[in-house]
């Protein structure tokens, strides 16, 4: 489908392996208004609604109808409160604040430094795995197994139930995809495995939920999300449980003992928070591990200097955040007053697209913007968002891509592409490839 | 060699000197670099230490959490200068273009940046101020001798002065275990800074968290014992106090006095200077060789009024030091103007401050997000019904937007919803700053002059 407009263009899955040229002629207005959607494009404008107590995150103030069919009702449960992603202060604030106590500064300033060296093991253990091959998956073989296992062991779920989460976590991702109409065949559900659903969940063991079923509408796919949050909200609530009776140290044990001055998160909140979190925390460092590996084997050169110099790994992620950020854009704010950006009207009550990966391509902000260039200074990109709702994992997601890639980068001998462009994921939102074949000559040890 | 008038000469061999290797001293010279200045270098410093950072040393350097010499300044690049350190400069012959040093030498220059900045306002009794347990904080030596001094557990630390600096002492002793009395002039801490009802606020946050805090009342003697050790504290309220350790933090001091007799336009309010960071001189010619940056300029900004802003803030050294630098190596209209709208941050008592815009201008305040009462908001400033501040606590995302609104003029008292907008939440209240006539610490931005479009010149004399 090449009609329609950007909007749709940008949402079918035929535009996924290079939305950039769409992003680019969006910014030629950089507030446009498609299919009842406010769409902003230009880094400037992002900036600052991202900024504005104006726009709200809590899709409650949307008005009714508005937003035409590409803005899904709320797809989680309604008996469910929603999660501080979707809140406004001063709810997103508590909560935020009571999460951040058990993961990140002032209380917890070592959790993710600390997590250093057992993540560097995981790395070299999955590329160990790529032992006598000469061909593997890197989004199934090291991209998704990877956060998944840090995710797990962050906030104390068991290695043997991460299979479980798989399945929970392909339908949760599904239902956020705004893009109507059914995917095609090749869009269903997680990296691993064929693209026929029975394959992967026959192998993962006790799944409840089926991947998305390739002619799913978004209906059903939401009705499968809500299906999928609602069990994986029951297993967690158990594994709270069991995390209060004996505390270990992670999040969740430190989230249910929390003694802070404020309390502690009720129990539902903490089921709702930690599936916010097992959920954002690995489903888009999958999309930058792998459009790094993808980005790399495209640039040699860099690769090259990864490979004798792991520090480049540090401005190399900056600029894969900018380059390829895994969360492309923003579907869920709005407006709370009548906006006036770039000489638009933003009416109150209006669904407002925020497109991160638009505004990091914008040439009125960087320099030969299409060009990776890990040297880049000034590189204040998207990729994490800004304001309030900044990326909550941030610096999570940056040590496990800068451990991955530099992985990759040394390791591997001779690494080239299999088929470039690879194979996308459906969603438009978190975008990434769904398999990302790399052959190689040897593993260096 | 003297070089005059070419920029592109200036650049290639002309002779920089920068006076004060502080923050904005470095990024200065940084910024020469950057610019391509293959010239000779000279910073001077009258401290032996190479530049480093000023905010962690009521923070994390009195929490003993890092050693006060580990607050060294990231270098940007590699400068190639020659470095003078532990050296103050005493004086300035503008028509030789020399620095004179304190050792004798002298330093010849083609075109010159000061950014000598400001030190602490020692205690008002010279022989009290010398008392063992009386204590400033400006420098790093300051900072390692308070910090050791907290280590050894004074039974009572006394702080003088609710500023910035004073009340982040006080955050810091109490988060040590420390009892803490602060004694502040005003009628709440940080009046001067943002006014009578966020300094309510201010005052609800020392109190608590255990700080006796005293306010409208002055310290009017220290008293010590006969090895000379801090022992008492007279209050004006006739009490008195068994301290230890006395903080004094009654504001700072531009460093001016050696350009005294120089010719230059400087004085206890600081060297004024254009938008483009050009020294005057006293007849209020610009210069063209002289330039300053840091604590101790001061200059116009058109977003207000065209009032000289002096301005004790981190951010407003470094973007004034670049501005400086760039203008130094640049031919006249490629200079750049210093537009930069004043930010500053507080981290005390667990809560991040920040504050954007002239507080100290406004007239009006109103809670635009969150509440007074839960210590977790944003106000804003007004002033002749345009928004021109705003502070945020522990709010702090959201100063980008309203820094816009600033440099729109946005309507005061702002008319649209927002997230967390309480009820009543935008009634508009008196800012409450005290009459800057009256003897106070000083605010960190202090207003003076006029718009080009007034006439008059006053002379404002120093105030000890």
């Amino acid at each position: 489908m090449t009609s329609g407009t950007l909007l749709q263009q940008i949402l079918d899955h035929a535009n996924r392996p290079d939305p950039y040229p769409l992003y680019a002629a969006l910014r030629e207005t950089p507030v446009s208004r498609q299919d009842g959607v406010y769409v902003v494009s230009t880094y400037w404008e992002i900036l600052g609604l991202l900024h504005d107590p104006r726009l709200s995150s809590d899709t409650r103030n949307r008005t009714p109808g508005a937003g035409g069919p590409l803005t899904a009702d709320e797809e989680e449960d309604p008996n469910l409160p929603v999660s501080f992603l979707r809140l406004d202060p001063p709810e997103h604030d508590r909560l935020r604040r009571l999460t951040t106590r058990a993961f990140g500064p002032p209380v917890c300033p070592r959790r993710v430094h600390d997590m250093r060296g057992e993540l560097s093991r995981m790395v070299a253990g999955l590329i160990d795995g790529f032992e006598g091959r000469d061909e593997v998956d890197i989004v199934e073989d090291l991209a998704y197994p990877f956060p998944v296992m840090v995710i797990c062991k962050l906030l104390g779920v068991p290695h043997q139930d991460e299979p479980r989460f798989h399945a929970w976590s392909e339908a949760i991702v599904s239902g956020l995809d705004p893009s109507g109409g059914p995917g095609t065949s090749e869009d269903s559900g997680r990296p691993a495995g064929p693209a026929t659903s029975d394959g992967p969940a026959t192998s993962r063991g006790p799944v409840t939920v089926d991947g998305p079923a390739a002619s799913d509408g978004p209906a059903e796919r939401r009705r499968g999300a809500q299906q999928a949050r609602r069990e994986l909200g029951m297993y967690l609530a158990e594994l709270i449980e069991e995390h209060r009776r004996t505390p270990g140290d992670d999040v969740l044990s430190a989230l249910v003992t929390d003694r802070g001055p404020e309390g502690r998160l009720s129990p539902v909140d903490l089921v709702v928070t930690a599936v916010l979190l097992l959920i954002a925390g690995h489903e888009t460092t999958v999309n930058l591990i792998a459009n790094g590996t993808l980005t790399l084997l495209r640039n040699p050169g860099t690769l090259r200097r990864l490979r004798d110099d792991p520090r480049l790994a540090i401005p190399l992620v900056e600029e894969l955040l900018r380059f390829e950020p895994p969360v492309q854009l923003l579907p869920q704010r709005t407006a709370l007053a009548d906006l006036d950006v770039a000489g638009t009207t933003i009416p109150k009550g209006a669904p407002v697209w925020l497109m991160l990966a638009s505004g990091n391509r914008d040439p009125r902000r960087f320099t030969d913007p299409d060009r990776f260039d890990p040297d880049r200074r000034d590189n204040r990109h998207l990729g994490f968002g800004s304001g309030v709702h900044y990326c909550f994992g941030a610096p999570l997601a940056r040590l496990e891509a800068q451990l991955a890639l530099a992985g990759i980068a040394r390791r591997l001998t001779g690494p080239r592409l299999v088929t470039d462009p690879p194979p996308y994921r459906r969603n438009p939102v978190l975008r990434g490839p769904r398999h990302l074949r790399v052959a190689f000559d040897g593993l260096a040890p | 060699m003297a070089v005059d008038g070419s920029s592109a000469e200036f650049r290639r061999h002309g002779r920089a000197v920068v006076v004060g290797a502080s923050l904005a001293g470095l990024r200065a010279a940084e910024t020469l670099r950057e610019r391509g200045f293959a010239g000779s270098l000279t910073v001077i410093g009258d401290e032996p230490y190479e530049p480093y950072d000023r905010p962690p040393l009521s923070k994390q350097v009195l929490l003993g959490r890092v050693p006060a010499d580990g607050t060294a300044l990231p270098r940007r690049r590699a400068l190639d200068a020659h470095w003078r350190l532990g050296v103050a400069a005493t004086g300035l012959d503008l028509a030789g273009k020399r620095v004179r040093l304190a050792d004798g030498e002298e330093v010849g220059f083609d075109r010159l940046l000061i950014a000598t900045g400001t030190r602490a306002r020692p205690w008002i009794r010279e022989e009290e101020a010398g008392l063992d347990g009386v204590f400033v904080l400006r420098t790093v030596d300051d900072a390692a001798r308070l910090a050791r001094r907290l280590d050894a557990g004074p039974r009572r630390v006394l702080v003088v002065g609710a500023g910035f600096t004073g009340s982040e002492v006080a955050s810091a002793c109490r988060e040590r275990g420390l009892e803490v009395t602060v004694a502040e002039r005003g009628p709440a801490p940080l009046v001067g800074a943002l006014g009578g009802v966020v300094g309510e606020v201010a005052a609800e946050l020392h109190r608590r968290h255990g700080v006796d805090l005293r306010c409208c009342i002055t310290v009017t003697a220290l008293g010590g014992d006969a090895a000379g050790r801090l022992r008492r504290a007279h209050l004006s309220d006739g009490t008195a106090l068994d301290v230890d350790v006395a903080v004094i933090a009654l504001g700072a001091l531009r460093n001016t006095e050696w350009l005294a007799g120089s010719g230059l336009a400087a004085g206890p309010r600081g060297i004024a200077c254009d938008a483009g960071c050009r020294a005057f001189d006293i007849h209020g010619i610009v210069t063209d060789d002289i330039f300053v940056a840091g604590d101790v300029a001061r200059s116009p900004h058109p977003l207000f009024g065209y009032q000289f802003l002096s301005l004790e803030h981190w951010g407003n050294a470094v973007a004034q030091a670049e501005v400086a630098a760039h203008n130094m190596t640049s031919a006249g209209p490629d200079r750049r103007p210093h537009l930069w709208v004043p930010t500053f941050w507080s981290a005390q008592f667990g809560v991040n401050i920040k504050s954007v815009g002239v507080p100290t201008m406004g007239t009006e305040l109103a809670v635009t997000q969150g509440s007074l009462t839960e210590r977790r908001f944003v106000a804003a400033y007004g002033c002749q019904g345009r928004v021109i501040a705003a502070v945020a606590f522990d709010q702090a995302r959201w100063l980008d937007f309203y820094q816009r609104l600033i440099e729109s003029a946005a309507p005061f008292p702002p008319d649209f919803p927002t997230v967390d907008r309480r009820p009543g939440g935008l009634r508009t209240v008196p800012a409450d700053f005290p009459d800057p006539a009256l003897p106070s610490h000083g605010p960190t931005v202090t207003l003076s002059g006029y718009s080009p479009s007034e006439q008059r010149i006053t002379f404002t004399p120093a105030r000890a």
